[in-house]
Order: structure tokens, then C-alpha cells, then sequence
């Protein structure tokens, strides 16, 4: 007998924004820290930010949305060695929502392999936010995110899917205002 | 047969404690400061026979002994040496407790025949303590008053019976009486322990207070005085030895876990877990490794502290071979009991896992949370602390005008055309401002002296690039010396 499809959930449109909860995604573009964040905001539980210990570049609890200042775990990692040991194993010990990640050198195969599987081990979405040009094969979903300047507000972005292994790619233009887990989407466009 | 109670007095202890550690050749005292003056606080038998004595001005010693040396008490360190001193001396007694600042009392009933008697035990014990370089004098008698007197007083031994005839003689100073007390009793005439035997004891009582002739009662038998030694403190330090060295280091981690399971029966007992683990491994060549991890939790549950050594354990260079290993929780905090069963682990259990794990690796100071402050300089509105020492707090709600979602240090943009900038450089990019809003000025805060804000008032504005990064300014006016100048990058919006 053939197995039929939930009908609601068939009928309800799919979050293009859900992260697959078991895997690694990647996240590129100047606009991905606002991504990140955005990801951050929709995933409940502890979150662990991963960044090399010498990068300047740090979140600001008061500017974080709502409710993410509190669960923010800060990692620093002196090498990249142990950037990568970091995000394996808060990948592989479950209790995390969401771990993110700032490698500064493009992942090597048996890196993005590995992660994948820490990720489905410990059943923790994670996130890596990579430089232009230094996205990995492994990766479940790959964005490419750019913010959007218009005369009259300041809370556009564009959110690419360019590589997704499970669906098709797409581009959202969407404004978040920063502070809450919901965007509103302006216009929905299929490549 | 009654009891007996050896009272040992270490007449120099703090001088003898320091000349251990530090040997000193010639006269040598230690001195402390009373006031603003410095008073000798103890000295050694040689520096005591060129004429000085405790409690002198050190400034008069010197004049009588110019070549005096001298160093700083330390009080904590007497009463932590007074303190292994009695740990010594349970060797003698089951029971053994702190007498005043300089002393201590064992109730050695029924232990002295190990010994081959009292004389000889007195005798080993003397011989012991003139070994490692302490001066004492003991004392044995059926009740501890009268062995604390006569160890004051030369010491000995005082068979039963005879208390009152040996002790008589003795000034009633050896009473443990306060100072007034024994100069009026001896301004009466009352100047020996035997001239207040006889006296009626209601006029001495109302005269005295119950002082005197308590101590009486104590010294002769009459009033019991028990040696009260405190319960020892728990200690969780587990040792093993083996006898045959190992080098695997699969068998030292099999080594730990039954190291580790006595250790946490310990903690367990208490009521405690440890924060802190030191494991040392020592070699059959006699050097010793020491291995320490942290945890984030409190813990005391051996399957999962065990992994934590296994980094570590790995890195030993085990020579020859290890035959002796030594587990001691050096930090500890209050766990208590809980409830066990077949429940899934708990998520707090698995983050503070995860702590430890990465607290081990990359340093706990590199594992950090961010916590709410009272500030509004940037820079300072929160605090990060290590995540394994802190407890999260909740940042409050956000406020207007917002704040960036990532802070860096000061940048200083170049090219800039306008205030606010309508074109700037920031990292080597050129940027087309299309809406600036602010300013918002924050003033330093004067009573917290920051480098970073010695430039003074800062004008904070958000600019919204037509390139697309949205970039939290900020200006100098009162550091600038003209308006396109002092603009920096601080902040980039989400």
C-alpha cells in the first residue's frame, strides 16, 4: 500500500527559511551575520557562537533580537584546528539549538564530512559563515546573503539558496528589522 | 585508672616554622607590626641570650644586637604549620587537638604502652621534634591543665595522684589565668598554685569571678576538661599504587577509573562534587606528572569526568614506567543526592558536559558568556565571563535607538566628504551613504578613565550604504579639527 501524504502539511507552504535540523549549512555574503542571527532567533535552546579568538568582530547583546543575548555561548578558538574541533563537538553533544561557526580557511573535504556527521549524531543544526568562495561540498544548504539598500527603509536583505542538496535553490527578498524571528517577505522568485 | 594528657608547648614556633623554610645563620627574630611600630613577635634561644626578648621594639633590638635578622610573621603560616604538627602527632594519639596558638593536647590513655611507657614516648617525641628543628617541651599528667602548667614549666612527667604535690609549687601564671587576674592574686600574696589550694573558695569566687578556681578544678581533676578534638575534615585524595609499573596509557585510564570510583564514593559521602581534578602520575625514576582538568559543573560521576583525563593522559611521557598514581579533587562545592533512574540524560547535564570538554581543550576563559552591565558605553554594556564560573543573567529588553547586532573596535574611515559623510572608505571599500540617522551622543564616563574615549563626546549616527552595509558611525567633535575629520566605524547593523 502505498503511503499517502500528510494533506496539511503538503497544503501549508514550507518555511524556506527552516535549516535542516540535522545537518550543516552554510551562510556567505556580507549580510550573513544578519542571517545568522536571524537563524539564532528561530532556534530555541543554548546557542554557541565559534569564532577565531582573534577576530575584533563580536556580537553585542543589546543589539542582538530578543531572547538571543541570553543563550549566547561565546567560543574563542586559537587555531583553526580547534575552531573546527569546537563546532564537532558542540555539534555531537545534542542539548545546543543552533552552533555558529566563523572558519577562516575554506572547510577541507574530511572537515565538511565530519562536521555532517556531528551534526547528525547530536541532532544540532549548525551554521557555518563562510567567506566568498570557500563553501564546501558537504554542506545541506548554502546561502548567499546581501543586504538590500532602499531609499525609504533599511531593513531589506537578500537571501539566496545557492546549493541546496534536498530541494530546489530560490531568492527571497525579505525585510527583517533585526529584532524578531518572523521577516516579511516581499517577493518570492524561483531561479 | 584515670586518664592521661600530653600537652606539647612550642615555645618558638613561628621562628623555628620560618628558620625550616629559610635557614638563617645568626641572631634571627620574627617581627610584627603592632601600630605603627614593629615588635618582635618570636625569636630564637641565641638571639634570646644576646638579651632581647618577645614583644621588644624592634628599633631597641637592633641598637642591643645590631647584626639582628629579621623577617616578616606570618601568622597564617604558623597556624597552617601548627596544624601539620598536630596531623603529626596523631601518631601518638587517636585524639589530638590545638591547644592556644602554640601548643596542642592528646589524650593519650591507653596508647603510651605502644610506645614502651610515657618516658619513652615523651623521649621519642622530643628526640622527633629536635630532629626537624622545633623546639617543645611536653608534659604528662591525669588531667590537661596540669599537663598544659607543667609544660610551661619545664615539662615532665606526673604520675596519678601526685597532681597537687608537683604542681604546687608552680605560679599560679600556669593557671591559665588572664594577666590582671594573676597580678592581683599575687599583689594578695597568693603566688603559687599551692597558696590557693587551702583558701576557702566562696571569697576567692566572689573576689575572682569563677576563673581561678575553675582552673584549679581543671588542673587538679575535679572539673572534667576533655581534649576536644575536632572531627578531621573530609579529605578526597585517593592514592594507588601498583606493583608493577605501567606504560599503556589504556591501563592508566583503567588505573584512574578505580581511582576515580573511590574518589567519587568519597564525594558522594559528603555530599559534595568537584569543580577541579588533580591527577598525579608518578614515575618509577620518582618524577611525578601532574594532570589537572576543570569541570563545569560540580560533579562526582566517574563515567563522565574520566574522558576528560583521556586528552591529557595521552600526552604523558611515562619513562620507565608509572607506578604510583594520586587522584585529589582540589576544588569542591556543596552536590546534593539526586535522583536516579532510567531517565534520559538531562540537557543541563549535557551543556555543562560540553563545557567541560571545551573548557579543557581551549583554556575556561575562552569559553564565555555574555552578561548584562550597567553601562551606556558600547563598549562596556555587557561583561564576558567564563561560562563555567558564571550563571546566565537576562540582558535587558532592547531599547531605542538600536544598537548594532556586531561591535568592533574603532576603525577610522578615510575620505570622508561631509557630516555626517555623505562618501567615505572603510575597509577598503567606497561607500555612498544613503540615510544617515542620529546623531546620538554618548558622553564617557568620567569616572572610569578609558583610553579608547579620551577623544571626549562621540556622536553616534547608523548609515545606511547604498552598497548595501549598514555601518554604526561615529564622530569626534570635541577631539576633531574639522569636521570631516575624526569619523570612525564601530558597529554593523543586521
Amino acid at each position: 500500500m502505498k503511503i499517502q501524504p500528510d494533506r496539511r502539511s503538503a497544503d501549508t507552504p514550507r518555511d524556506p527559511f527552516a535549516l535542516a535540523s540535522t545537518r550543516v549549512h552554510e551562510a556567505a555574503g556580507p549580510g550573513r551575520r544578519a542571517f545568522a542571527l536571524f537563524q539564532a532567533a528561530r532556534h530555541p535552546g543554548p546557542l554557541v557562537w565559534v569564532l577565531p579568538a582573534h577576530q575584533h568582530q563580536r556580537p553585542l547583546p543589546a543589539g542582538l533580537p530578543q531572547g538571543v543575548a541570553d543563550r549566547l555561548l561565546l567560543i574563542e578558538a586559537r587555531s583553526e584546528t580547534d575552531l573546527l574541533w569546537s563546532v564537532e563537538e558542540c555539534l555531537r553533544a545534542g542539548p545546543l539549538g543552533l552552533v555558529l561557526a566563523e572558519p577562516e580557511k575554506p572547510l577541507s573535504l574530511t572537515a565538511g564530512r565530519r562536521l555532517q556527521l556531528a551534526a547528525e549524531a547530536g541532532r544540532t543544526p549548525g551554521l557555518m559563515l563562510i567567506r566568498e568562495g570557500q563553501g564546501s561540498t558537504a554542506a545541506e544548504t548554502r546561502w548567499a546573503c546581501d543586504p538590500i539598500s532602499a531609499p525609504w527603509d533599511s531593513t531589506g536583505h537578500q537571501w539566496r539558496l545557492i546549493k541546496n542538496k534536498k530541494g530546489t535553490t530560490g531568492l527571497w527578498t525579505v525585510h527583517w528589522d533585526g529584532t524578531s524571528t518572523t521577516c516579511h517577505m516581499v517577493s518570492e522568485a524561483v531561479q | 585508672m584515670g586518664r592521661r594528657q600530653l600537652v606539647i608547648w612550642f615555645p618558638r614556633l613561628s621562628s623555628d616554622i620560618s628558620l625550616r623554610r629559610r635557614p638563617c645563620a645568626g641572631p634571627f627574630a620574627l617581627t610584627l607590626r603592632a601600630g605603627s611600630a614593629d615588635h618582635l613577635h618570636c625569636l630564637t634561644a641565641e638571639t634570646e641570650a644576646r638579651g632581647l626578648h618577645r614583644g621588644m621594639a624592634l628599633a631597641d633590638a637592633r641598637a642591643i644586637c645590631p647584626d639582628l635578622s629579621t623577617r616578616p610573621a606570618d601568622l597564617a603560616q604558623d597556624a597552617a604549620g601548627l596544624e601539620s604538627l598536630r596531623r603529626w602527632a596523631g601518631r601518638y594519639a587517636p585524639q589530638v587537638a590545638v591547644d592556644g596558638a602554640d601548643g596542642l593536647v592528646a589524650d593519650i590513655t591507653g596508647a603510651a604502652h605502644l610506645f614502651g611507657g610515657e618516658a619513652e614516648l615523651r623521649e621519642d617525641l622530643q628526640a622527633r621534634l629536635d630532629r626537624a628543628g622545633i623546639t617543645a617541651q611536653s608534659a604528662i599528667a591525669c588531667t590537661r591543665g596540669g599537663a598544659h602548667a607543667l609544660s610551661r614549666h619545664g615539662g615532665g612527667i606526673v604520675p596519678e595522684g601526685l597532681l597537687a604535690d608537683r604542681l604546687g609549687p608552680l605560679p599560679v601564671t600556669a593557671l591559665r589565668l588572664d594577666h590582671d587576674t594573676a597580678e592581683t592574686l599575687a599583689r594578695m600574696g597568693l603566688h603559687r598554685i599551692a597558696d590557693l589550694i587551702p583558701l576557702p573558695r566562696a571569697p576567692l569566687v566572689r573576689r575572682f569571678g569563677p576563673g581561678p578556681l575553675q582552673r584549679l578544678d581543671q588542673m587538679l581533676g575535679t572539673l572534667p576538661e576533655p581534649v576536644g578534638a575536632p572531627p578531621e575534615p573530609p579529605h578526597f585524595g585517593v592514592r594507588l599504587t601498583l606493583p608493577d609499573p605501567i606504560g599503556l596509557s589504556a591501563d592508566v585510564m583503567a588505573a584512574l577509573d578505580r581511582l576515580l570510583a573511590r574518589l567519587c564514593d568519597r564525594l558522594a559521602q559528603a555530599r559534595c562534587g568537584a569543580r577541579r581534578l588533580r591527577l598525579e602520575l608518578r614515575r618509577v625514576d620518582r618524577a611525578t606528572t601532574a594532570l589537572e582538568i576543570g569541570l563545569a559543573r560540580a560533579m562526582r560521576d566517574p563515567d563522565r569526568i574520566a574522558p576528560l583525563f583521556r586528552k591529557q593522559v595521552e600526552t604523558v611521557d611515562a619513562g620507565f614506567g608509572i607506578d604510583g598514581m594520586r587522584l585529589e579533587a582540589t576544588l569542591i562545592e556543596p552536590l546534593l543526592p539526586e535522583q536516579i533512574g532510567a531517565r534520559a540524560s538531562r540537557p543541563q547535564d549535557d551543556l555543562a558536559d560540553l563545557l567541560s570538554r571545551l573548557g579543557n581543550r581551549l583554556g575556561f576563559d575562552h569559553v564565555l558568556r555574555l552578561l548584562p552591565a550597567e553601562s551606556r558605553i558600547p563598549e562596556r554594556s555587557f561583561l564576558t565571563a567564563a561560562a563555567a564560573w558564571s550563571t546566565p543573567a537576562p540582558h535587558p529588553p532592547l531599547r531605542r535607538p538600536p544598537r548594532p547586532a556586531t561591535l568592533f573596535p574603532p576603525e577610522p574611515l578615510s575620505q570622508t566628504s561631509g557630516h555626517p559623510p555623505a562618501r567615505f572608505r572603510w575597509r577598503r571599500m567606497s561607500l555612498t551613504t544613503l540615510r544617515a540617522t542620529g546623531p546620538e551622543r554618548i558622553a564617557p564616563e568620567w569616572w572610569f578613565d578609558d583610553p579608547a574615549w579620551r577623544s571626549g563626546l562621540r556622536d553616534y549616527w547608523r548609515i545606511d550604504t547604498r552598497e548595501g552595509p549598514r555601518l554604526w558611525l561615529f564622530h569626534t567633535p570635541q577631539a576633531a579639527r574639522w569636521p570631516s575629520e575624526g569619523w570612525f566605524a564601530q558597529g554593523e547593523f543586521a
